[in-house]
Order: C-alpha cells, then structure tokens, then sequence
C-alpha cells in the first residue's frame, strides 16, 4: 500500500517514541502517507492505522483533525495563502484576491487541468514575511508580489 | 532584527546556524560546566527563579517555579516538551530561534532535563514551517554526534533523548495538554486540569513545558547567572524578550529588547509607520491580547507589568500595529473568524460561542448589524469566558471586548450607517502588498 521508502521513513518516526507508544507517530506517518499518495484516501489511512497497531477510527480522527491533511484530491499543487490578521495588513488578502484572479478559481478548489488547488490558510507563524503563501504543505514563500506570484504559478506549472 | 540582545546576538541570518557557529558563540558552555562541575539541579532552578525568566509562550508564568512543581524522587519515566507550536496569529519569534539559533534550544532543553531529572523530551514544531522541522532534526544529529545529547553526555552519568514532533494544522495544539494529546498521537483536544502535567503529562507521567524562546533563553541564565540576566529586564520581569513586529510598520521582523523597553523605542526598530501614516491600535501581545488604541501604547514599556496594566497582556510579545487606514469591524470579523475555525469543539461555550461572535461580527462588517448588537456580544463573551476547559475561549472573547470597549464608535457606526468610517479605497491603500526595501 505505501512504498518501501515511505515504510522506512515511517519506521524512523516510531524508533522516536517508546516501544508502546508507536501512535505516537501517527501523525508523520499520515504526513508520509500524504507526499506518497497525494491525498488521504479511507484506504490509506486505514494502512497506516494498521501499521501502527492502532484502530482506523483512530487515526481517521487525527487525519481530519489537522488541516493540513487533505481528505479529498488536491491539484498536483496545492496553494495555502495566509489572509490573518497581521498578514491582512501587508498584503495578505491582496495576495488571495490576485491568486483567485490568475487561477480563475475560489479557495478550496481546483483548476480545470488538475494543477492548482487554493486553499485559504490560518496564521502560519511568519508574520513578518506577509504576504506568504504556503506551498505543497511544505514550502514557504515569503513577501510574495503579484510578480513573486506569476514566477512562482511558472515554475509549478513546469513541473 | 537586532545585533543586540542574547539569543540572536550574532547569528548572521541563514548562515550561522549549525554547531560549530553555535560553540563560537559560546555555546553548550553552560552545559559543559554543568556536568564537568556537577552542579546541583536544585542550584539551577535557584538560579532560574533569581532570573525572574517568566513563560515566552504567552501566559508569563514563573520559570523556575514551574520547574520546582516536577516531583524529585518519581520512580519512572520523566519528560520535556517544547512548545514550538506557534500559530498565534501576529507571533513569528520562535520560527527565527529555531531558523538562526536551534542549538541554544537544544541546549536549554538539555539543561531543564538535567534539572528536573527528564529522561526524554520532544520539541513540538508548528507543521506550516516543515523547513524548520527538518533544520531542527538535522541540528539534533549534529549534538547527538557530539556528545551533546543521548546517553552519557559528555561522558557524564547523564542521558538526555531529544526528539522533533511536528504539527500538522491547529492552532489549538499550542496549549500545552493539547500539544501533549497530540504528541500521544491523538486529536489535540485539551485535557482538564487538574491533574497538571507536572504529575500527569506525557504517556501520563510527569511532564514539562516550556515555549521554545523559554528554554532558548535557559543557557544564558546559566552563564550569567540569575540575577545578571534579571538586571537586564527590570524587577518581575527579568532578561531579554524578542518582539515580533507585523502590520502597519515599515519593517516587520523580530526584534530582541530588554524587558522594559520603550514601546516607542520598538516602534523606531522596526522603521516607524509605514507611509508615515497615524498610529491607530496596537495589539500587543499576540491576537487573544486585548487592543489598545495607539496613544496608550505608546506609553507603554515592553514588560508583563506594563502591559498588563494599560488593561492587556505581553502574550507572546507578538505586537500587531495598526494604522488610521485600518477598519477596526473587519480586522475584528478576520480574528473572530479564526477562533472560530480553531476551536477543538470540545466544549459547548466554545464551539457554539465563536461562531455566534464570528457571525454577529460579520453582520455587522457587512452592514446588516442591529441595534443590540454589540449587548448580544458583551453577552456572549460573558458566556464563553471561564465556562472552557482551556484558554481559547478567552482568547477569542477578549478581542471581542476589547474592540468593542475602545473602538465602540466605529461599530456603532457600522450598525446605523451600514458602511465604515474610513473609506474602502484608504482601507485598501493602506493594506496593499508591502515589501521593505531591503527585500
């Protein structure tokens, strides 16, 4: 179900916690799960929850309780754009508006050719860096400008 | 950010960041005599009480006094958590600790270990900086191989195990029984308390938490001693603080300051008003701190004390600044929407609460307040306030209050004119994308 290297990876999460505790690392593993896949489908959370000697329920509770896991397909690139408070004041919200514009899609939807999904994000924890944008789960862009924006929409779209 | 300071001073941004930059700046020096001199735990936690060092993460408590609730003589297991889980809308600091100085962390948690007897800990990292996680883990391997850190440090009879955790997306594993739920592998949903974590935390033994800026801060007390770094603050409110500065200033950042500081003094750091422009409102310590209309701020010093008595709290030192371009009902509707996303569900007056604040709120953004409005809710932070298992549900209640108390005018105004005081063109002029110079 998921690859021998994601199973490695997953392995090294668990050797962090004590021999009993390997829920513990239900929350990497789903992350794993995630890159591997590209979504969390019931199928792949039940997998990892058997791997780690936990009942689905359980790790289904986590899976939808952290945002950034995604329970439905996603583009092959998934946009979170912060619109908090202090990133509202710099930008944040016209980030979004622009984002919207270019991609021809509301938050929480995906364009026609499968490549973009736009998600509006909470604080991200980089204030100071507004407007930022958060890219694929784990990539941070800071003070994207509209021109920051349309080389970055490039560079995705390339890939 | 500043040269001055104790935990940024000297890091060079993204480059100083590994061991060997780290012990050039005098780092794991603390820990080295420590063990070499083997120092009692009780002198360490003396020390930590003499530094007045009070909690980063936003609630200010007593360093050391936390430190003396762990039980001495606990038969088993004993852990540490760092909360790293910074989503606190405004706070940007820990992220920069861990980014330019992740070894003084390390450091600090190894020093708590050794003064509370914890065999193992677990720095819980917000998941929307997964860069940071990784640098972390990579920082561990570096003291791991050192000798740092695992067993037998530095050929001592002391172990320490240290571990990353990341977050995944909710605000709410910041409150440290969620941070710990979470770790357990579990929704992040707070526990009751009591039982404290003290004496029932992790995997339910004793456990504890300190904010990243907190243990970052540990070292230093060690070298200069309690009452060195307490001189550095002012009585109750000892050492350095770093600010995270966002909004309406011309150059956001993270700034290190004495306690005590000159609000006016940060003000100037982080390159004045952006435009020039009019000091509105100030929340000065993270988004659940309370408003204060610009003129109270800026008498204000960068302190617990100071704050707290201008009517709001230090938090996380996370200071939002806004402008004369800022309408005081949308900035409010924006954070009200947040808790209401965030809150866990787990209790009635919250969940329920947040969404009729956020609701009510957005009504009136949108011109469709009523009269009684801003009595329905006074009303319903009444009802949320103090009737939750955790702090969210004050968190989210007391900018309502706040808002309403020193900016009443401009929502009274929303409710009988269906439309803001200040121009929607000044509103989206003044929060257009803003990019300093040097960037």
């Amino acid at each position: 179900m998921l690859s021998q290297e994601s199973l490695q990876q997953i392995d090294r999460e668990i050797a962090k916690y004590p021999a009993d505790q390997k829920q513990s690392a239900v929350m990497a593993a789903l992350r794993i799960a995630q890159v591997e896949k590209g979504w969390l489908a019931n199928e792949t959370i039940g997998f990892v929850a058997d791997y780690l000697g936990m009942p689905a329920i359980a790790a289904f509770e986590v899976a939808s309780f952290y945002n950034m896991y995604d329970l439905a397909p996603v583009g092959r690139h998934k946009i979170m754009v912060c619109t908090n408070l202090p990133c509202a004041l710099s930008g944040g919200v016209h980030a979004a508006d622009y984002l919207r514009q270019k991609l021809g899609i509301g938050f929480n939807e995906t364009t026609a050719d499968g490549k973009f999904t736009l998600k509006e994000g909470e604080c991200m924890g980089a204030c100071g860096d507004a407007p930022v944008l958060l890219v694929n789960n784990h990539h941070m862009c800071s003070w994207m400008t509209t021109e920051k924006i349309d080389q970055m929409l490039a560079d995705l779209d390339s890939k | 950010m500043s040269a001055l300071g104790l935990i940024l001073a000297d890091v060079d941004g993204d480059r100083t960041w590994r061991l060997q930059d780290y012990v050039a700046r005098g780092g794991y020096s603390a820990l080295r005599k420590i063990v070499a001199e083997k120092i009692a735990p009780e002198a360490i936690i003396a020390e930590l009480k003499a530094s007045s060092l009070r909690g980063r993460g936003g609630a200010g408590f007593p360093t050391g006094l936390k430190w003396s609730f762990m039980p001495r003589s606990f038969p088993g297991a004993k852990y540490l958590a760092c909360n790293s889980d910074e989503g606190e809308p405004g706070t940007f600091k820990d992220r920069d600790i861990l980014r330019y100085n992740p070894h003084t962390v390390i450091e600090g948690m190894t020093i708590a270990a050794y003064a509370m007897g914890c065999e193992r800990g677990y720095n819980y990292i917000h998941g929307e900086i997964f860069a940071i996680y990784e640098r972390f883990e990579e920082a561990l391997a570096e003291a791991r191989e050192a000798g740092l850190l695992g067993a037998n440090i530095l050929g001592s009879d002391f172990s320490f195990e240290l571990f990353a955790h990341h977050g995944y997306g909710a605000y709410i594993c910041g409150e440290e029984t969620a941070l710990l739920e979470s770790i357990e592998g579990k929704k992040g949903q707070p526990r009751f308390k009591p039982p404290f974590p003290a004496s029932y935390g992790l995997y339910g033994k004793p456990t504890t938490i300190n904010n990243t800026e907190t243990f970052a801060s540990v070292p230093f007390i060690v070298n200069m001693g309690g009452e060195g770094f307490l001189n550095l603050g002012k009585p109750n409110n000892g050492g350095t603080k770093l600010f995270s500065v966002s909004g309406h200033v011309n150059r956001p950042g993270n700034y290190e300051v004495n306690m005590g500081t000159p609000f006016a003094e940060l003000l100037e750091m982080a390159g004045g008003m952006r435009g020039g422009r009019k000091l509105k409102a100030v929340i000065p310590g993270g988004s659940s701190a309370p408003v204060l209309p610009g003129k109270v701020m800026m008498d204000c010093t960068l302190d617990y004390d100071s704050i707290s008595k201008a009517g709001s709290m230090l938090g996380s030192g996370a200071v939002i600044v806004m402008d004369e371009t800022t309408c005081m009902v949308k900035a409010l509707e924006r954070l009200s929407y947040f808790y209401f996303e965030e809150s866990c569900g787990q209790c009635t007056p919250c969940r329920e609460g947040t969404g009729w604040l956020y609701r009510v709120v957005h009504r009136i953004e949108n011109g469709l307040g009523r009269p009684d409005d801003l009595d329905l809710l006074n009303s319903v932070t009444g009802n949320i306030m103090g009737r939750t298992i955790c702090a969210l549900g004050d968190a989210a209640s007391m900018p309502v209050q706040s808002f309403v108390k020193h900016f009443g005018a401009e929502f009274e105004h929303h409710i009988e004119h269906k439309q803001c005081l200040v121009p929607p063109q000044v509103q989206y002029e003044g929060s257009q994308i803003y990019v300093r110079p040097s960037c």
